[in-house]
């Protein structure tokens, strides 16, 4: 692929994350309505493991190095967000919700990085 | 107004986060390209990240004590913010960079990619609603803050924590 066709597949697809991620959290929120965003939270974990996934099968050897652009660059890096838990934990703070803070920035770190490494794992069995 | 369906199922907001979303992704990619990586550590993510939640913190707190959640404001709440700076700040990255660190035995890396990443980032985004804060004045206290968005998101037919999104 071509790197200006590779960038438009990996903006395109950024752009299909993106709206999966407003309209999962979207639904998650009309359904709980919650203290900690767990919204935010199903997306950048599931989003880590998919990730891994992907990178695991990689590096074990599949040639999938377009795919990994577009799906991983594009679709999951548009789907997963840090800007959006950073800010959600501040608000948590804001608010004296410490626990809820912890949870949303300590606990969304630790269940990402889990899913990561898993994905990883299992990716590499591919 | 009534508002027959939410906002995470109309075909605007939907558009603007798309769109918003191809950019910042878009950026993010290119901007992995050219920055270096050095010691193989994966600088491009940390600053893309810590620069994203930045902007974030500045522009939903200035949005947030500019007006109500609607018009132009609520476009580029979406556009820019669940659509640009979410697709152009990445969570799924920092995550299997920071296991592949792990794998590779360099433990202190990965574990200090992981902290600096959390505690930088949240540092980012109180500094950005810091200084919207300070940019646009408004007497906004946590009660006023609260019984404001109240307000918006019963007539936005939003829950309250839909507010900062």
């Amino acid at each position: 692929m071509s790197p200006a066709l590779l960038g438009l597949v990996v903006a395109l697809s950024g752009g299909a994350g993106a709206v999966c991620r407003f309209v999962l959290d979207g639904t998650i929120r009309s359904k709980l309505v919650t203290i900690v965003p767990y919204g935010t939270i199903v997306i950048n974990v599931s989003g880590s493991l998919l990730l891994g996934l992907l990178t695991g099968a990689a590096l074990a050897g599949a040639a999938i190095t377009d795919v990994r652009a577009a799906i991983g660059t594009g679709l999951l890096g548009g789907y997963t967000t840090f800007s959006a838990a950073m800010v959600e934990t501040v608000r948590l703070l804001q608010q004296r919700r410490w626990v809820a803070a912890g949870v949303n920035g300590i606990g969304t770190m630790l269940l990402a990085l889990g899913a990561a490494v898993l994905g990883v794992f299992l990716g590499s069995l591919f | 107004m009534p508002e027959p369906r939410p906002l995470h199922l109309r075909p605007v907001p939907l558009l603007l986060v798309f769109a918003g979303g191809a950019v910042g992704s878009l950026c993010r990619y290119l901007l992995s390209l050219v920055l270096p990586e050095p010691f193989g550590l994966p600088l491009p993510t940390l600053a893309v990240n810590l620069v994203g939640a930045f902007a974030l913190g500045l522009m939903l707190e200035g949005l947030l004590r500019g007006g109500p959640d609607a018009g132009w404001r609520r476009a580029l709440r979406l556009g820019m913010g669940a659509g640009f700076l979410g697709g152009f700040t990445t969570y799924s990255s920092l995550a299997v960079e920071t296991a592949l660190l792990s794998n590779d035995a360099r433990y202190f890396s990965a574990g200090g990619y992981a902290v600096l990443s959390l505690l930088a980032g949240v540092a980012a985004a109180a500094a950005g609603v810091w200084v919207a804060a300070r940019l646009v004045g408004m007497p906004a206290g946590p009660a006023a803050r609260s019984a404001g968005s109240a307000g918006r998101a019963g007539s936005a037919g939003q829950a309250v924590p839909g507010r900062d999104r």
